[in-house]
């Protein structure tokens, strides 16, 4: 990583990955933007109006987007890592059938079986609620999860828990005391994905959701298709902005103390 | 913990892993006074490692119990046994400091955190690393890494003090300054202490008792002394370097085998078939004109190896090579006939 501190490395470097949203910013601000204007002839604070307005529904479908995406994320790791542990450490019989299921959500369509999946969600009367659609994004978060931990376990070094165990670490102890930091990263990793996966997840969330559970894909798909594009970028950076302020918080965690692999097998 | 050293009983314990022909441990019984320091011997795949887990609670026995000062540990979780061990590799936890690592043992006890740094700060004083309680742990050589994890195992106080091969990463120079170190902290701390390696001459060197393991089996446990002069098998006598081992019969204090009748002393050994045990040291070649003792026998030096300490010669007597270690300034000549003597009270018969 050091060596992409070079200055000039890092200026092309976000010159490409932020040149794509110069236009997204501009038209969020634009009043009036005709050709062959270069930028906007009028500025406007419409669509930052649109945001903070009601009756849009934009502040709301970011809470419930937030929402869905923390109880995805907890729920994910939460089954992840077990899974990802039994993976990546242990041998029993069954494991590449128990790995190729896993990875079965993330190499299927979802939309190929999501009629199917629906009319399960309709009988047990999930459909229709946040709890539903939580538990649908669930099918493809998982998989990721325990893929990136597997990984992470299948390199992580048991001795170590034993010699935490005889230096009397209790076995939560040992999780909270010596495992966990050594996971932290592939941990930060699983989580952040977990949650992208819920953010953006569209086709899932319409179906399942049933148009009543608004998240902001959902706004956004509605806003680009109306007549105004101000209010469509406004909306579309209020579903950019957070995940990239998290992507920051992350890199942070991860570039601290602990952040290489650390207890990797030698 | 409880406090003081544990007089630690090993009763009957086995353990066989799937799939393996013969149990990894076999029945062993072993006992390690309170505060000694006993090494356990054997090469590799011995069963060495196993039942130090065993020991240390890490694996479930198939059989046989483990007792300290008379309690069984048997149901206990390694955690909650009074143990400490130290492993081949210094499993140094990596986001922990040098300081941080020698105070783990005390913080997940609960002691306050200003204590165990003062703690963490007098072990390090103890292993010779001063001043190193800030650093980060890929700041250390592999010795200092050791010595740390030696550290983090005493700073607890533990009855029982594991050593897995603590020390076979190292180089032979740091071998011996850890040996050393070792012998130092058990002034310190008295500490029952099973010590696992497969080099017989560390085993000779640290150890007040020495626990030999082949084939998962217990096959001699005596003071280190005993596996030169009294072995109990031809294995114990093979491992430990005995290389003259004949085979012939034994008849009342007579053994007859290629090399004609010899005198043997010692524990008369049943009669009938036998082997004859006599280290490489305890052969006497004979000066010219020297009076032959008793068990002298003629041969043909047939070969001279120079090994710094002493030469290694072999001297062959019809169909038997025996070898012997003679000083560097010896003069014999390779193709020459020379004398030998196999004093009586050397010759040991299983």
């Amino acid at each position: 990583m050091n060596r992409l501190r070079h200055p000039v490395g890092v200026a092309i470097l976000l010159l490409g990955v932020l040149t794509p949203f110069v236009p997204l910013v501009l038209w969020s601000f634009a009043g009036r933007w005709r050709y062959p204007g270069l930028v906007p002839q009028q500025g406007t604070l419409r669509g930052v109006r649109l945001l903070a307005d009601p009756t849009s529904q934009v502040l709301q479908g970011l809470a419930t987007s937030a929402t869905i995406g923390a109880a995805v994320t907890v729920l994910s790791v939460a089954v992840g890592v077990p899974a990802g542990r039994a993976l990546g450490l242990y041998e029993f019989r069954g494991r590449s059938l128990v790995r190729l299921l896993l990875v079965a959500p993330a190499l299927v369509p979802g939309l190929a079986v999501l009629l199917g999946t629906q009319v399960f969600f309709l009988r047990y009367g999930l459909a229709d609620t946040r709890a539903g659609v939580v538990l649908v994004q669930l099918v493809p978060a998982i998989p990721y999860v325990t893929l990136i931990m597997s990984g992470a376990y299948a390199n992580f070094d048991v001795d170590y828990e034993r010699q935490a165990a005889l230096l009397g670490a209790r076995p939560w102890q040992v999780q909270l005391h010596v495992t966990l930091p050594a996971l932290r990263p592939a941990l930060t990793v699983a989580a952040y994905f977990a949650f992208l996966i819920s953010w953006s997840e569209y086709a899932l969330t319409l179906l399942i959701g049933g148009g009543t559970v608004k998240t902001l894909p959902l706004l956004l798909f509605a806003y680009a298709g109306g007549p105004d594009p101000t209010e469509a970028a406004a909306v579309a950076l209020t579903v950019i902005v957070p995940p990239l302020l998290l992507m920051a918080l992350v890199v942070r965690g991860l570039s601290g103390r602990g952040g290489t692999l650390g207890l990797a097998r030698s | 913990m409880t406090p003081g050293p544990a007089q630690v009983a090993v009763r009957g314990l086995t353990k066989a892993f799937g799939g393996a022909a013969s149990p990894a441990v076999s029945n062993v019984s072993l006992d390690l006074p309170a505060g000694s320091l006993t090494a356990l011997l054997g090469p590799s795949g011995s069963g060495k490692s196993t039942l130090l887990s065993l020991i240390a609670g890490l694996l479930a026995p198939d059989a046989g119990d483990v007792l300290f000062t008379g309690r069984s540990v048997g149901s206990l979780p390694p955690e909650r046994r009074p143990v400490a061990m130290v492993f081949q590799r210094p499993l140094l936890f990596p986001h922990l400091s040098v300081g941080d690592n020698v105070g783990f043992g005390l913080r997940m006890r609960g002691v306050p955190s200003q204590q165990r740094r003062q703690r963490a700060r007098e072990m390090l004083g103890l292993v010779e690393l001063d001043g190193y309680a800030e650093r980060s742990i890929d700041q250390l050589s592999g010795g200092q890494g050791q010595r740390v994890a030696l550290a983090r195992a005493l700073v607890t106080e533990p009855s029982v003090l594991l050593l897995d091969e603590p020390f076979s990463q190292l180089d032979s120079g740091l071998r011996a300054q850890m040996r050393q170190l070792l012998a130092a902290l058990r002034q310190r701390f008295a500490v029952t202490t099973l010590f696992v390696t497969h080099d017989q001459a560390e085993a000779v060197e640290v150890a007040d008792t020495i626990a030999l393991l082949l084939d998962g089996r217990l096959e001699q446990h005596d003071e280190p002394r005993a596996f030169y002069e009294r072995p109990r098998s031809v294995a114990v006598a093979r491992f430990f370097g005995a290389a003259n081992i004949i085979a012939g019969t034994v008849c009342g204090s007579v053994f007859v085998s290629p090399l004609g009748p010899l005198a043997v002393a010692g524990r008369g050994a049943a009669d009938g078939p036998g082997h004859l045990v006599i280290r490489p040291e305890s052969l006497r070649l004979l000066h010219a004109g020297e009076a032959s003792g008793p068990n002298t026998v003629t041969g043909t030096l047939t070969r001279s190896e120079y090994r710094g300490t002493h030469l290694v010669l072999i001297v062959t007597v019809g169909p038997v090579s025996l070898e012997l270690s003679a000083p560097t300034c010896h003069s014999a000549v390779v193709g020459q006939p020379v004398c030998v003597q196999l004093p009586p009270e050397a010759c040991t018969v299983l």
